[in-house]
């Protein structure tokens, strides 16, 4: 058992963070749920400085134009950059794409997607979801019919995050509707300039643009095809596991909850004791600190697991699913603490915060990322725990 | 970063879990719940032949000198198996405060004791127990309730309210548990736990009862308090997942409307939370221990490992009880053992609101 970072790891957590310090300042971290065009561009930004220093891909290995270092240093990385509210950008380039190409693409495809994606040029999204097509996935209806040297796309995809600022798409269609649902599918990267892609927009309760996207005849030349035709589904399920600690959202989440707890032991909003000094609000930070230290033990846990070369699949689930449900909770201690203060925006005379508990309030309804809560506790159950289907 | 045990940690639990599995079924913790002592003698023996009664003690006293972590992964063995007798109380505690206020004397008459099993120590505390100086010497009076396994204790270790100074400062001293001013009466509980209230009736202390300086101990009973936590919550651990592999079983077999009903997503769900809660529980209950190993500070990280050591309780009393349903309520079924003795965890040492308590609020975002 082992704790703590290696002298090495806690050299590169402290030079990153002297980085993120000067170049993070408090007025460009982001606020939740109040995310800005200028912010998300300053976020890529960072991203691209990030690189030059070979920070932005450290886990990557070398020859792909990454770090060569492992999931650990993926995760202080993440840790970090979400803890200093720097505006994400580039998450599905380098948390699912590279991954995904570096074990089943060719060599042509390694030379062409993945030194830009380690350089924080590009931004992708993902189209997996549907309109009619949510949590039973396989059942995909977006087709893509081989045409001579080429792939036809029709159909559409629905919460695709990212679309709008995306330069291509990594995405999941139909080669074979005569075969079983998962042994027809194959993944994609699609340049959305290519003509017959239109993206209409999806405004998110947390302020992100994200859209429905439509396939009107796309063709695309089979070069585009990721890994071997009919076996997507496999592909793109492996590679999901790539980075699941889903450190970022935890430290994210971390900030603003420790911002609250600095905010309850300075504030006497009726003149007299601090609000942390009231037993019941105590008890709640108490609970909550307990959860946040919860969370952020059960995402390294995934971290480690991939650092000693093992595929996290339930232990992601749990992660996952504890993170959501400890932010909602959060969420709500929140608002019992602060009552009509909990829904002022930022910007807001009196709002406490900057505004982030308003934010977190929406953000915190994002109950569904990477799987519903109630698919999560699916797969604990039955790839955990092995119970039967 | 690493979560894994060691080779040797992985060869602990296994062989300790054959050796309960073999030596101590539910038979024994039925029968051992009928008695007043709540001991087993004859296991007592062979876990102490076993190096388990010194596992945290040097090698001089007869122990085998391991970590608190080692401690740990036989403890998940010990809770899964519901082991019955007093070593919480005599080889983590007891010991502890033995090993860390004790003169070399009292070391080497007690520790060596503790380690064979020969000797048999429990813990009294509280401010209604009062050491006060007189000319003959410490004189030590009052009550302490709670205090585990007394009946069978050779030895009862009592941290007192000092003659100096004030509660919760502390004045360690060992007693004869079996001498004539000591009154022990038991206080009946659940799972028939053995424990007592013990009286002491003006007892005059020799020299050689005191173990360190008057005043003085808090510090000694403090620390061997934070170990004995986090061997509870190893416990907690083991039980917790001994009760999710019987309900996963249990509901893998037994079929309702016309199929098994763990392929209900409602009881699926159900086994999924305890999950989640005994992974919690395991990453917060070695972290704990590790940091203690290090010799770092634990006080947040024991507080929240045994808190959520509750929460962990009161979750797989619940799944299992609703799982099992009708016949988890029958005395003959072993789900019963399991939450009668969660309560006794989850109170003893400390109750989940008292930790959450001692849980510090944070000091704001980390530096920038």
């Amino acid at each position: 058992m082992d704790f703590d970072f290696t002298t090495e790891q806690n050299g590169f957590r402290e030079e990153l963070r002297e980085f993120l310090k000067v170049e993070v300042p408090v007025e460009k971290q982001e606020v939740f749920g109040r995310l800005t065009e200028e912010q998300y561009q300053f976020g890529r930004d960072i991203n691209r400085k990030l690189a030059e220093q070979g920070w932005l891909a450290i886990g990557w290995p070398k020859e792909h134009g990454g770090g060569g270092k492992g999931p650990i240093e993926q995760g202080i990385l993440n840790e970090d950059l979400g803890y200093w509210r720097v505006p994400k950008s580039g998450s599905i380039g380098l948390g699912i794409v590279g991954p995904a190409i570096m074990v089943f693409g060719t060599d042509d495809q390694k030379d062409r997607y993945l030194s830009p994606i380690a350089k924080g040029e590009v931004e992708y999204c993902q189209g997996f979801s549907e309109p009619n097509v949510g949590s039973d996935l396989g059942s995909l209806e977006l087709r893509a019919e081989r045409d001579g040297d080429e792939y036809v796309l029709n159909g559409s995809k629905m919460f695709t995050s990212y679309a709008f600022h995306a330069d291509y798409m990594y995405l999941l269609a139909r080669t074979d509707p005569q075969a079983q649902k998962h042994r027809g599918i194959s993944l994609f990267i699609a340049d959305l300039k290519t003509p017959g892609i239109d993206l209409s927009p999806l405004p998110y309760i947390n302020g992100e643009m994200a859209a429905q996207t439509t396939f009107d005849n796309v063709r695309l030349p089979l070069s585009c095809l990721i890994g071997e035709e009919n076996r997507g589904w496999y592909h793109a399920m492996t590679t999901l596991d790539y980075e699941r600690s889903g450190l970022w959202r935890y430290a994210n989440v971390r900030r603003v909850f420790d911002d609250f707890s600095t905010f309850c032991q300075d504030s006497a909003p009726d003149g007299g004791q601090p609000l942390a000094n009231h037993p019941l609000v105590r008890h709640q930070l108490a609970r909550r600190r307990l959860g946040m230290e919860t969370w952020k033990l059960l995402c390294w846990n995934v971290a480690w697991m991939q650092s000693s070369g093992a595929v996290p699949n339930a232990e992601a689930s749990i992660a996952f699913l504890y993170g959501s449900e400890e932010r909602l909770r959060f969420a709500e201690m929140a608002m019992e603490i602060l009552g009509p203060y909990a829904t002022l925006k930022n910007g807001s005379p009196m709002a406490p915060i900057l505004g982030n508990i308003e934010g977190i309030h929406r953000e915190a309804m994002h109950l569904h990322g990477a799987g519903t809560t109630e698919i999560h506790r699916n797969i604990i159950a039955q790839r955990g725990l092995g119970m039967p289907r | 970063m690493d979560f894994s045990l060691t080779e040797q940690q992985l060869i602990l639990g296994r062989s300790a879990r054959q050796f309960l599995e073999a030596e101590c079924p539910a038979a024994v913790v039925r029968e051992a719940e009928t008695t007043e002592q709540g001991h087993v003698p004859e296991l007592w023996g062979k876990m102490a032949d076993l190096g388990w009664l010194g596992m945290s003690l040097p090698e001089i006293y007869g122990g085998t000198g391991g970590s608190l972590t080692d401690q740990v992964v036989l403890f998940e063995e010990i809770g899964r198996a519901l082991v019955p007798g007093p070593l919480l109380v005599s080889s983590v505690l007891a010991s502890q405060i033995v090993l860390n206020a004790g003169n070399d004397s009292q070391k080497e008459s007690l520790l060596p004791g503790i380690a064979s099993g020969g000797l048999i120590l429990t813990l009294a505390r509280g401010e209604r127990l009062e050491t006060a100086s007189g000319e003959t010497g410490l004189t030590l009076s009052g009550e302490s309730a709670f205090v585990p396994h007394a009946g069978v204790a050779s030895h009862i270790i009592c941290a007192t309210r000092p003659a100096v100074g004030a509660w919760p400062d502390t004045t360690l001293v060992v007693v004869d548990g079996e001498g004539d001013q000591v009154f022990k009466t038991p206080m009946e509980s659940i799972a028939n736990y053995p424990q007592c209230l013990v009286e002491f009736d003006d007892i005059c202390l020799p020299s050689e009862a005191l173990l360190g300086d008057i005043a003085e101990g808090r510090p000694v009973l403090d620390a061997a308090v934070q170990r004995a936590i986090v061997v509870q919550c190893a416990e907690t651990l083991g039980r917790a997942q001994k009760v999710l592999e019987m309900v996963v079983e249990y509901a893998s077999g037994r079929v309702q409307f016309g199929r098994p009903i763990g392929t209900f997503q409602a009881v699926q769900h159900r086994c999924s939370d305890l999950k989640v809660a005994i992974d919690s529980g395991r990453m917060l209950t070695y972290q704990a221990a590790w940091r203690l190993d290090q010799g770092l500070l634990a006080d947040d990280e024991v507080s929240m490992a045994k808190a959520q050591s509750g929460i962990l309780s009161r979750t797989a009393t619940e799944v299992g009880h609703s799982i099992f349903a009708g016949i988890s309520f029958t005395i003959e079924h072993d789900m019963q053992l399991y939450s009668s003795r969660a309560k006794i965890c989850e109170a003893n040492l400390g109750d989940t609101e008292y930790h959450l308590d001692q849980i510090s609020i944070g000091a704001g975002p980390q530096t920038q």
